[in-house]
């Protein structure tokens, strides 16, 4: 599913009202990744918004087959963002399943699959919004970094989101991509998975960590906040000197703001110094 | 038998939620059988001519097959000596009892030893025509008949497969259009085989070894001039 | 085949501890997917080929009832026996009564995953009867008496000296000490073996990979040649279909062939198809006299009817299972029964139940990868979510699980309630992770067991968004 429309929203002409969606995980476990996001949203011409009323958007429960919890969530979302221009998320796996399974899940109730398929088309995540909707081009920046890139799996195969962000970060001077083998592995995280199947999922993140230490990349970056925290606790099990960054922070600039995910306040200030 | 038959077709219709007689869906079906229709044909099935043959020994070539082109039947005999000789084999060969292969003059090799018939166990080198051959990937199509024994195509170690130039086509839709053209619609012989190359395995730790059961090697000795079969083409 | 898929959570415990099994889960991860590149790329109208493989495939299982009936009658027109069985006893049964009729006593077989599905070996040999598969791989696993791994590659698992191993203790003519080291050596020890089988068989059992109604005629795919000897040499045959393997006519069945190599092995074509139509005909000089069709329900039109038909259109050719990072990780057997990947994950609880099998669609991150590359476009990440929702309904889903989410779901249902337990569990946590000044995340939390044991968890930074954007006064509409 790559149907974003990319004709029925070219840049909009007047200054248009963005509703962010900041996500469960932003919110509690990495609240710099929003404000990045809000200041890249601002920084292209939009009014940001927050719905206080927003929570979940219900995909664990999607996922873990408790259709009933997750159709509640998606109405309290849909409702949260009505007569907003646009919704933008910092996730793809949010993202996807704001686009692509709320109009399935709302199959046979048309009054909510109206307002879902049109909640749908106002949905962007933040990289495909910046890049396809508000044509920012390349954003101008400084971060000395050999990065490997995650693209996550919701994003890359419910959204299309691949090149997006990285001709984004191709403003970053300083930094240099080094595209990993088997780029397109899922990390293994998947939600509840990973601590239903710690094991299989502890396999398959060491594939992934084997593959960005392949590279020789001091930093790993990628868009949604589940998959790095899981290859950034497996990277530091391991004692790989690799730092961890959502690429909102990265394109904003802000990463003086926080320490690299799962990283302190003192090992920050060590690799600087460093 | 026929409870289970009625049970099973029961299940099928209750599942498709048939209600009537499905006229409509019988229609649609029916004309689907009785004028069967290509799907998408791929770039590399719609070559013809000089285009069809190369492409036809470039594949055949990329799957291990070995090929050679002669100007007539008359040059199958010594080619066929010296493949043999080439591979270290005895010079003996089972012959399919093909009226096409009929003009090869086996008796230039005298040391050749020919016997047409199926393949038993100890043939080690069998020699038969071809149907036809596609140029998408490469394949040998035989059809099965009293000219044409299966066990030819997969019992012995080497298959030498005769295919006149005229036989190759495009695609594979190709040649059921012409096997309908031959046999009548809907009719088959009873096996209609498609070689690509020879028989190969990659079951112990994925690595790629030729001659698993059937043959080792198969080589394709093309003839130029038109086939005696002259209604195929 | 007798499941162990209940002990889905241990079988892969064991598989990912076997370092045999894992080194050579390593080999084959990197050989099926950058061949199934290779040749799509070499066939730009891969995608459009898909498409037209798809709508055969929707076409005729929406009119199964009428191309079964064309088949049958095609087939029956040309010489060949159908027999309709409902389910693997019935099909077990006729199996069997053809082999007492025809007196057979050995059996050579052609690689058949509906033969594993109903366990026609171990039926045949309790009844007396040696049944000796002849795919070189599915050999190799008789001989170990295992159950195949992959469906197109069923010792995957092993490494060469386990084959060896095998060879030795079996092939007791050959002397002990013979050297083995090589794959080619045994493969024509395998080979000279095998032919002897082939040749002493009465009867020749193999499965089919496509019936065509037009016809009558019952398509079969292999590289070895192992399923023509099956099917030329004894006097009798029996093919074992499942009733979703019928297409209308040779063009359509020729349209999914170019697809089910590529997609399976990064062929083009494997190397023999073969279209065969009823039994020897008059002036033949070889081939079996008498062939049998048997068409095996088995749960099949049940997933007609339910939200498992675009199953049906599965043509088996391992894509999936070959691009999944579960089945890297543990490889097939762990899966318990004959199937496995993500296309055995949405089988085996249609086929065996999901009591049995309840692990298998949870045990998926849902990354799309195997739907992205199916030929058939099957959306198996649907199909395992419609499975966990069943089980969800049906209350088999992990108690902790349901509970642990109907709590969350509880509070995320109720923005200001969700908001205040939030700040609450993060200010706590944080708290935590201050306290253990560990480097800014845990190693290790007593309820987080699942994360932890394997890798840190990033400590929360101490308040949510939504606190500090209230706090700095952010616009909320
Ligand atoms: S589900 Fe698709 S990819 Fe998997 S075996 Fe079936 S057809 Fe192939």
């Amino acid at each position: 599913m790559t149907g974003i429309a990319l004709h029925s929203h070219d840049m909009p002409e007047h200054r248009p009202t963005v509703g962010l969606f900041v996500t469960c995980l932003v919110d509690l476990m990495r609240p710099a990744v929003g404000f990045a996001a809000v200041k890249l949203l601002e920084q292209a011409g939009c009014d940001v918004v927050v719905p206080a009323a927003q929570t979940c958007c219900g995909q664990p429960a999607y996922n873990a087959g408790d259709v009933a919890d997750a159709k509640a969530l998606a109405r309290g979302v849909i409702d949260a963002f009505a007569r907003i221009d646009y919704v933008v998320l910092p996730s793809g796996s949010c993202g996807g399943t704001i686009k692509v399974h709320y109009p399935e899940m709302f199959a046979d109730e048309p009054a909510w699959l109206d307002r879902a398929r049109d909640l749908a088309r106002r949905t962007f995540e933040l990289t495909t919004f910046l890049s396809d909707v508000m044509k920012t081009g390349p954003i101008a920046g400084r971060l000395e970094a050999a990065t490997a890139y995650h693209d996550s799996c919701s994003g890359l195969r419910e959204l299309g989101i691949r090149e997006q962000p990285r001709a984004l970060l191709s403003g970053i001077q300083g930094l240099e991509l080094r595209e990993m083998d088997e780029a397109e592995a899922c990390c293994g995280f998947g939600g509840l998975f990973c601590v239903k199947y710690p094991e299989i999922s502890e396999k398959m993140v060491d594939v992934k960590v084997d593959a960005i230490a392949a590279t020789g990349a001091d930093h790993l970056i990628g868009g949604d906040m589940g998959c790095l925290m899981n290859m950034a606790g497996r990277l530091q099990r391991r004692g790989l000197d690799v730092h961890v960054r959502h690429v909102a922070e990265v394109l904003a600039g802000t990463c003086a703001d926080a320490p690299p995910i799962g990283e302190s306040e003192t090992s920050q200030a060590k690799t600087k110094i460093a | 038998m026929s409870d289970a038959r009625e049970t099973i077709l029961g299940s099928i219709r209750r599942a498709l939620d048939r209600r009537e007689p499905a006229d409509v869906a019988a229609a649609a079906v029916a004309a689907r059988l009785t004028n069967p229709k290509a799907n998408v044909i791929p770039e590399r099935g719609r070559s013809q001519g000089t285009d069809a043959l190369e492409r036809f020994v470039f594949e055949a070539e990329r799957v291990n097959a070995t090929t050679e082109r002669v100007a007539d039947l008359a040059s199958v005999p010594e080619r066929v000596r010296a493949y043999l000789q080439a591979a270290n084999l005895p010079a003996v060969v089972k012959v399919a009892p093909d009226p096409d292969l009929a003009a090869i003059p086996w008796d230039r090799e005298p040391l050749l030893q020919i016997a047409t018939g199926k393949a038993d166990d100890h043939d080690a080198v069998s020699l038969t025509g071809s149907f036809a051959g596609v140029a998408e990937s490469g394949t040998l199509v035989l059809l099965s008949g009293p000219e044409s024994p299966t066990t030819l195509n997969f019992l012995p170690d080497y298959h030498v497969a005769i295919l006149f130039v005229d036989r190759i086509v495009g695609s594979y839709e190709d040649t059921w259009a012409r096997l309908r053209a031959r046999a009548g619609a809907g009719v088959m012989p009873r096996v209609v085989n498609w070689i690509t190359g020879p028989s190969r395995t990659a079951d112990i730790e994925q690595t790629l070894l030729l001659g698993a059961h059937g043959p080792r090697r198969l080589h394709i000795i093309l003839v130029d001039g038109a086939s005696s079969s002259a209604e195929t083409s | 085949m007798d499941s162990t898929a209940h002990s889905f959570v241990d079988n892969a415990h064991r598989a990912l501890h076997d370092a045999k099994l894992q080194h050579s889960l390593g080999r084959f991860k990197e050989g099926f997917p950058v061949k199934r590149r290779a040749a799509v790329d070499r066939m730009p109208e891969f995608d459009a080929l898909r498409e037209a493989a798809r709508e055969i495939k929707d076409h005729a299982i929406a009119n199964l009832d009428l191309y079964l009936e064309r088949f049958t009658e095609r087939a029956e027109a040309n010489g060949t026996r159908v027999h309709w069985c409902t389910d693997a006893e019935a099909a077990r049964q006729r199996v069997l009564e053809i082999c007492r009729d025809s007196g057979a006593r050995t059996v050579a077989k052609g690689k058949s995953m509906i033969g594993e599905e109903i366990g026609i070996n171990e039926f045949l040999e309790a009844e007396g009867i040696r049944p000796v598969e002849t795919d070189l791989g599915e050999y190799i696993i008789q001989l170990r008496h295992e159950p195949p791994s992959h469906i197109i590659a069923p010792a995957v698992h092993l490494s060469k000296d386990q084959v060896a191993d095998a060879f030795r203790s079996h092939h007791r003519d050959y002397p002990e000490t013979r050297p083995l080291e090589e794959p080619e050596v045994m493969l024509a020890e395998a080979r000279a073996v095998l032919r002897q089988e082939f040749l002493a068989a009465e009867l020749g059992i193999t499965g089919a990979n496509m019936l065509v109604a037009e016809t009558g005629s019952v398509v079969l795919v292999t590289n070895e040649g192992n399923g023509d000897l099956t099917q030329t040499l004894p006097r009798v045959q029996i093919v074992i279909a499942s009733l979703e393997k019928v297409v209308p006519t040779l063009e359509d069945a020729t349209t999914i062939l170019r697809v089910l190599a590529r997609s399976a092995t990064g062929q083009d074509l494997s190397v023999y198809t073969t279209f065969t139509t009823g039994p020897r005909r008059g002036g033949d000089l070889d081939g079996p006299s008498e062939v049998h069709v048997l068409l095996l329900d088995n749960g099949r039109t049940e997933m007609l009817g339910n939200e498992f038909r675009e199953m049906l259109r599965c043509i088996r050719c391992g894509a999936c299972i070959n691009h999944c990072p579960i089945y890297a990780a543990i490889g097939g057997h762990a899966y318990g029964w004959v199937y496995s990947g993500p296309m055995g994950a949405v089988l085996i609880p249609n086929l065996i139940g999901i009591e049995e099998a309840g692990n298998l669609p949870n045990a998926s991150t849902l990354c799309g990868r195997c739907e992205e590359v199916c030929p058939m476009q099957i959306p198996l990440p649907r199909m395992l979510r419609q499975l966990r929702d069943r089980q969800y309904r049906a209350r088999n889903s992990p108690a902790a699980v349901r509970y642990g989410l109907s709590g969350w779901a509880f509070l995320a249902r109720r923005p200001a309630l969700y908001r205040l337990a939030m700040s609450l569990g993060v200010g706590g946590l944080g708290r935590i992770g201050r306290l253990k000044r560990n480097g800014g995340r845990f190693r290790r939390l007593p309820f987080a067991d699942g994360w932890t044991g394997t890798r840190d968890l990033p400590a929360p930074a101490g308040k949510t968004f939504q606190q500090m954007w209230s706090e700095r006064g952010g616009r909320r509409q």
